[in-house]
């Protein structure tokens, strides 16, 4: 616990809405996470932990408190300046895959260096090496339609980790997935972490998933309920 | 950046091709119907303008009387005379030609064939005049009009109805019961502004006043002016020449007119050049109609690809980027819709050209109007949608089922 953390939440709250209908939907959340922490965020529905999320993965801003990521300000930036953010340090893993329909796995994993302004051949060359690491590359081709669940899920890690992110925000990763393919996915992002060090940030509701992570964030009632360091090796 | 946009441009519109084309078949209708129509359009004028310079470019012809339609009741204004055939030759400067004209009409006749047609006395002036040849044989000469002899030049139609195919030359034909030799035949001019102007026999002056008029009166004189000289000018003072010699008191309306072909066809043309300005400007409604359309579909085409336009925001995409694609997506459906209807524009007044007798002009200007115009489209049409697109929430965006 020697050096700073990446993410440093410091009295963070998220009010929805406002007047008598608001709706706090995190009461001040204090939360560092490490450079190279596997972090599982647990916790019943509507206790806050997908809205961390949102703020963690800045696409969305708390409404008071700070939000520290490499010790820059998050919660000082405008959207476009989120926007660049999550270009340049961020992946993200949803539960719904949200791959684009009709287009190749490549093209899919790909998009996020188009962003980035990188030209034809470093897109090919990155995005087939990243559809490598997660055993794709010989699907290159196919559409989301002709893959199955676990093979969008990781042309969806594929694409998260091709711009080398510092964080992987993943959002119940393997919730639409069975055990067997969850088990795969779990066992790429934990390879992720420990060999690219990549922080892998994920919030899920199976203990099994969660059994992967070092440390598990209980969240309850829009608070850290309770915080468990070194779970798993 | 806007290399990447239209990669993403080219993309969209590739995964969804039924759409994109239906998305852009206003456009493609919109420009086909105003190019066509001006291209169809610009020839008519040429046409119209070709017509009227075959009654003679910069010709005045002067004629007894207030022009059309007046005169009504008074004392019928007096004919010309060949005195003032004179003063003009003689007194008016910038003029090329001048010719003295007399009509009456008669049956022709030629053997067993007989044809009704229009008997012009003039002087060999008259073709200069009127910029017209002889196909065949020749016109007259000096002793023939000084002495009024029995001498005619034939038109086109007459030759044909008389003469079928034979050559008319020397062959001798009977008019309003005088005998009078071909001398010549003249080239096909086709139908004027005022009927079939080959359906003539041109005789001598002299001739046709002595024989069919009975006096020396000219009813009409027909003056060619010179290419240097302004057509406007000659004709102020032809008129005052003409006012002097008539005797026309200061303040009393002129007992004669000048009728100026070049002003008939700038009318002409100008009437023609607003139908077509009509007919294209409701054209033109269709464009905007298909540029509604563009903005419907681009509407929707958000809407459906809320979750999409979310993954690129959480992706890392700036507003702005967003915008762009949008934008540049419609801008890209709206250039290609008005290409292909260039295209159809192209191939429409090629083949419709023919079947209105109008010649096609090929207008680069308003090519490359219409092209730009349907660009302009897109960006309007795109804009809103392109907007909307931007200004998404990526959170709800990435929730939108």
């Amino acid at each position: 616990m020697a050096a700073d953390p990446i993410i440093s939440l410091r009295g963070v709250t998220k009010v929805y809405g406002s007047g008598p209908t608001a709706f706090q939907a995190l009461k001040g959340i204090d939360l560092d996470i490490q450079q190279g922490d596997f972090v599982a965020v647990m916790g019943p529905s509507g206790s806050g932990k997908s809205t961390t999320m949102n703020i963690l993965g800045c696409l969305d801003v708390p409404s008071d408190g700070e939000f520290l990521f490499k010790g820059r300000h998050v919660e000082t930036l405008d959207r476009d300046q989120r926007a660049l953010l999550r270009r340049r340090y961020l992946g993200f893993v949803f539960q719904g895959f949200n791959l684009l329909s009709r287009t190749t796995a490549l093209e899919n994993v790909e998009l996020p260096l188009l962003y980035r302004g990188e030209d034809r051949k470093a897109r090919h060359e990155a995005g087939m090496a990243a559809l490598d690491k997660v055993g794709l590359k010989d699907w290159w081709d196919h559409t989301p339609a002709e893959l199955s669940g676990g093979q969008q899920q990781r042309v969806a890690i594929a694409r998260a980790l091709v711009t080398q992110p510092a964080v992987l925000l993943a959002d119940e990763p393997t919730g639409n997935l069975d055990s067997e393919r969850s088990l795969e996915i779990m066992e790429l992002l934990r390879g992720l972490n420990r060999d690219v060090g990549i922080t892998v940030i994920m919030v899920t509701h199976e203990p099994d998933m969660a059994a992967y992570a070092r440390t598990l964030v209980h969240f309850k009632d829009g608070h850290v309920e309770r915080i468990e360091e070194g779970v798993s090796a | 950046m806007l290399g990447t946009t239209i990669i993403l441009a080219f993309r969209a519109i590739n995964r969804h091709k039924l759409r994109s084309f239906l998305t852009t078949l206003g456009i493609i209708i919109g420009v086909a119907a105003v190019v066509t129509m001006v291209t169809l359009g610009n020839g008519a004028t040429a046409a119209v303008r070709e017509q009227i310079s075959s009654l003679g470019a910069n010709v005045l012809q002067l004629r007894p009387g207030q022009g059309f339609g007046r005169g009504g009741g008074g004392p019928r204004p007096p004919a010309f005379k060949p005195a003032d055939l004179t003063a003009i030759e003689n007194q008016l400067t910038g003029v090329r030609a001048v010719a003295p004209l007399v009509q009456s009409s008669g049956t022709a006749i030629y053997e067993g064939s007989n044809w009704s047609t229009t008997v012009y006395g003039t002087t060999a002036s008259y073709f200069e005049v009127q910029s017209w040849k002889s196909d065949t044989g020749r016109l007259f000469m000096p002793e023939e009009e000084e002495a009024g002899k029995p001498v005619c030049i034939i038109g086109n139609t007459v030759r044909t109805n008389l003469f079928q195919g034979s050559d008319p030359v020397g062959k001798r034909l009977r008019i309003k019961g005088v005998s009078c030799q071909v001398i010549g035949a003249l080239a096909t001019r086709g139908q004027g502004g005022f009927g079939d102007q080959d359906d003539v026999v041109v005789m001598p002056i002299k001739f046709v006043q002595r024989r069919f008029t009975g006096d020396r009166d000219i009813s009409q004189i027909m003056i060619a002016v010179d290419d240097a000289y302004d057509t406007s000018t000659v004709q102020a003072s032809l008129e005052e020449l003409m006012r002097d010699r008539r005797k026309v008191k200061p303040g009393a309306e002129d007992n004669f007119n000048v009728f100026d072909t070049k002003q008939i066809s700038d009318t002409l043309t100008g009437t023609t050049t607003i139908l077509t300005q009509i007919v294209a400007a409701v054209a033109a409604i269709s464009l905007l109609v298909g540029g509604i359309g563009i903005m419907n579909i681009m509407l929707v085409s958000v809407t459906e690809r809320t979750r999409e336009i979310g993954i690129r925001l959480a992706i890392g995409a700036v507003a702005r980027e967003v915008l762009m694609q949008f934008l540049v997506e419609a801008i890209v459906l709206s250039c290609l819709g008005g290409l292909i209807g260039l295209l159809l524009a192209l191939a429409a007044s090629v083949a419709i050209a023919p079947l209105m007798q109008v010649p096609f002009i090929f207008d680069v200007r308003v090519n490359v109007i219409a092209f730009l115009f349907s660009a302009a489209i897109g960006v309007v049409f795109g804009y809103f949608p392109a907007r909307r697109a931007a200004a998404l929430n990526p959170i709800d965006a990435l929730r939108h089922e």
